[in-house]
């Protein structure tokens, strides 16, 4: 975590972008004096170690410190994005999780069929789609074309946030949630369908046919069973490339979760505001590892048993 | 007397499967060349034959359990219709009863008590289940346990009591008893030679002849997947001079207790 922290401090450092002139956009009224101040306000008169170990003890603290685009607490921006994020990446993660697991577990039981080889291709042509490719398909066609979907923002515009009802915020999740969706598919498809074939030649399988059961009990009792824990193993590894693809996906629907912000806090320079959403967004990743590889040492009944 | 009905006939069965042998070059190897057994209902017909002879590939020749890559030859009848890919189908589990040679065919990932009550009707599941489980020597506790809980003992009878079912005609019980202590030895080749006295008919596959020949009515000796002979069960006596094949000769005085002589060909032997 530090490591990742000095790395994204190191890079914000060497980018060419100058955070001041950023945040006065085009205004070059500014005076060197001015300039100086904001400078001083800031810290950024001092050299970048110095910043970064302040910054450092401020967040072992728990002080995020205030980003200087919104002039906000860190704390509270991410806590507002992370509700829509938050929202965005469960609904995909669920979605993509249980299609998957159903696409995969049909694959495998049609394997070589027509079937499984259709799930199959589908699932390699959704692998090889960049995510803001796909987004904006769906933005073509479903805004542009069908106008079934808003093009943007996560509440529609001119209305103030209290009027904003479940609906208008649900209808403005639907795209980026189905594109996001689409792309965790593939992976969990894949990775089931695979790990069902290898299941269903296993012995005990051989053995509930000789017993009588049919392809569907074969699944229900024993396949589901031995499947289902690495699924839910990979799917929760899988949270990294969902945070990933969520920046790209919030990107290109003006979806105001931490993506886009974060977009945003990296082109004008918010150091604050990037180093906060950098450093929660690997404990998400982070705790989508733990638990995976908890899950994985689960497998085992022997140590289901011990708990 | 009223004839005998027979319930499994098999008849000049051969099974070979295609290998892929560097790249897309197949080549094919015929582990049963040409396998006949018959047996009758109220009847054990144990099967024996060293190691690789093919006992087990009939075992699941019969069930239709063969890997995909398997061709099988001769004609296989069950009460007197031959058995069909589809009529397999049907029968398994409900007329016929399959004891599987390794532990391994056990879920895993389930209990084992679950594992026997597949196939049992839904109402009494569980009082049956726990009957056969009191009846081959488990606790009523063992059934909650996942099969790597169990010792290999304890599962061989958890594999038993998969296949006590009513309305059973054949058993094709695959070594199911090694590494089982006495008491339970004899539970299971009881209940095996009870079926039989209830008009089943039994197909016993084993590598322990001497506890077999308590049990068995005919004896079947295979060979290289080819049988050898099918002999009445209490011509295995003396020094076997009633056993009319060689080979049948030597696995009989090949065991420590009949060792006059020790023939090399069946070193392999237990
Ligand atoms: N799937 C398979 N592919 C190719 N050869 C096979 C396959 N299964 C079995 N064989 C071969 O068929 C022969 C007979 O095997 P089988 O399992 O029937 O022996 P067995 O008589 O049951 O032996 P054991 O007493 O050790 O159980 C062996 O030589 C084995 O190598
Ligand atoms: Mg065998």
């Amino acid at each position: 975590m530090i490591g990742l922290s000095i790395l994204s401090f190191i890079m914000l450092q060497c980018s060419p972008i100058d955070p001041i002139a950023a945040y006065v956009g085009g205004d070059t009224s500014l005076t060197p004096e001015q300039r100086l101040a904001l400078e001083e306000y800031w810290g950024l008169d001092r050299p970048a170690s110095e910043q970064y170990l302040t910054w450092l003890s401020n967040l072992l603290r728990g002080d995020f410190g205030v980003s200087k685009i919104h002039r906000k607490p860190v704390v509270e921006i991410i806590k507002e994005k992370a509700v829509a994020s938050a929202a965005l990446m469960g609904i995909s993660w669920l979605l993509s999780g249980v299609i998957g697991f159903i696409l995969g577990v049909t694959a495998a039981v049609k394997k070589g069929k027509v079937l499984d080889r259709f799930i199959k291709w589908i699932a390699y042509v959704q692998a090889s789609i960049p995510t803001f490719w796909l987004g904006l398909l769906l933005l073509i066609i479903f805004s542009v074309w069908l106008r079934w979907f808003p093009i943007g923002i996560s509440v529609p515009i001119g209305v103030t946030s209290s009027e904003v009802t479940l609906w208008d915020r649900l209808h403005h999740l639907v795209l980026p949630a189905l594109t996001l969706s689409i792309l965790g598919i593939a992976n969990v498809t894949l990775h089931t369908r695979e790990k069902m074939i290898e299941v269903l030649s296993s012995e005990y399988i051989i053995f509930a046919k000789a017993r009588g059961e049919t392809t569907w009990q074969i699944i229900k009792n024993h396949g589901l069973r031995n499947v289902a824990l690495p699924a839910i193993t990979l799917h929760f590894a899988y949270f990294g490339e969902l945070f990933g693809g969520s920046v790209l996906a919030e990107q290109v629907f003006s979806y105001p979760g931490l993506g886009s912000t974060l977009t945003d806090a990296g082109l004008k320079g918010d150091l604050p505001l990037l180093m906060g959403i950098v450093m929660i967004s690997a404990v998400f990743v982070f705790a989508g590892n733990t638990i995976a590889d908890l899950l994985n040492a689960s497998i085992n009944p022997r140590l289901k048993e011990g708990v | 007397m009223k004839d005998k009905q027979t319930v499994l006939k098999v008849d000049n069965l051969s099974i070979s499967f295609t290998q892929y042998v560097k790249g897309l070059k197949t080549r094919n190897i015929t582990p049963i060349k040409s396998l006949s057994i018959a047996i009758e209902a109220g009847e054990v017909l144990a099967l024996v034959g060293a190691s690789g002879s093919g006992k087990s590939l009939l075992a699941h020749a019969v069930l239709g359990i063969l890997p995909g890559n398997a061709t099988c030859g001769g004609t296989i009848t069950y009460c007197g219709q031959p058995l069909t890919e589809s009529s397999k189908a049907r029968l398994r589990g409900k007329e016929i009863s399959f004891i599987p040679q390794s532990v391994n065919y056990l879920d895993p990932l389930m209990r084992v008590a679950d594992q026997v009550k597949i196939g049992l009707p839904r109402d009494n599941a569980d009082s049956i289940q726990k009957d056969l489980f009191s009846r081959y020597g488990l606790k009523e506790k063992d059934g909650r346990l996942y099969p790597f809980e169990l010792s290999g003992g304890m599962l061989r009878r958890v594999l038993f009591a998969t296949s006590v079912r009513s309305g059973i005609k054949l058993v094709i019980a695959d070594e199911p008893t090694p590494g089982i202590h006495p008491e339970a030895l004899s539970a299971i080749l009881n209940q095996l030679r009870k079926f039989a006295d209830e008009g089943v008919a039994v197909m016993l596959i084993t590598h322990d002849i001497v506890s077999a020949l308590t049990i068995s009515d005919k004896v079947t000796v295979l060979k290289n997947g080819s049988t050898v002979e099918t002999t009445l069960a209490e011509n295995f006596t003396d020094n076997g001079k009633k056993l009319q094949h060689p080979y049948t000769r030597s696995l009989w005085n090949a065991l420590p207790q009949n060792s006059f002589f020790n023939y090399k060909g069946v070193s392999d032997w237990l």
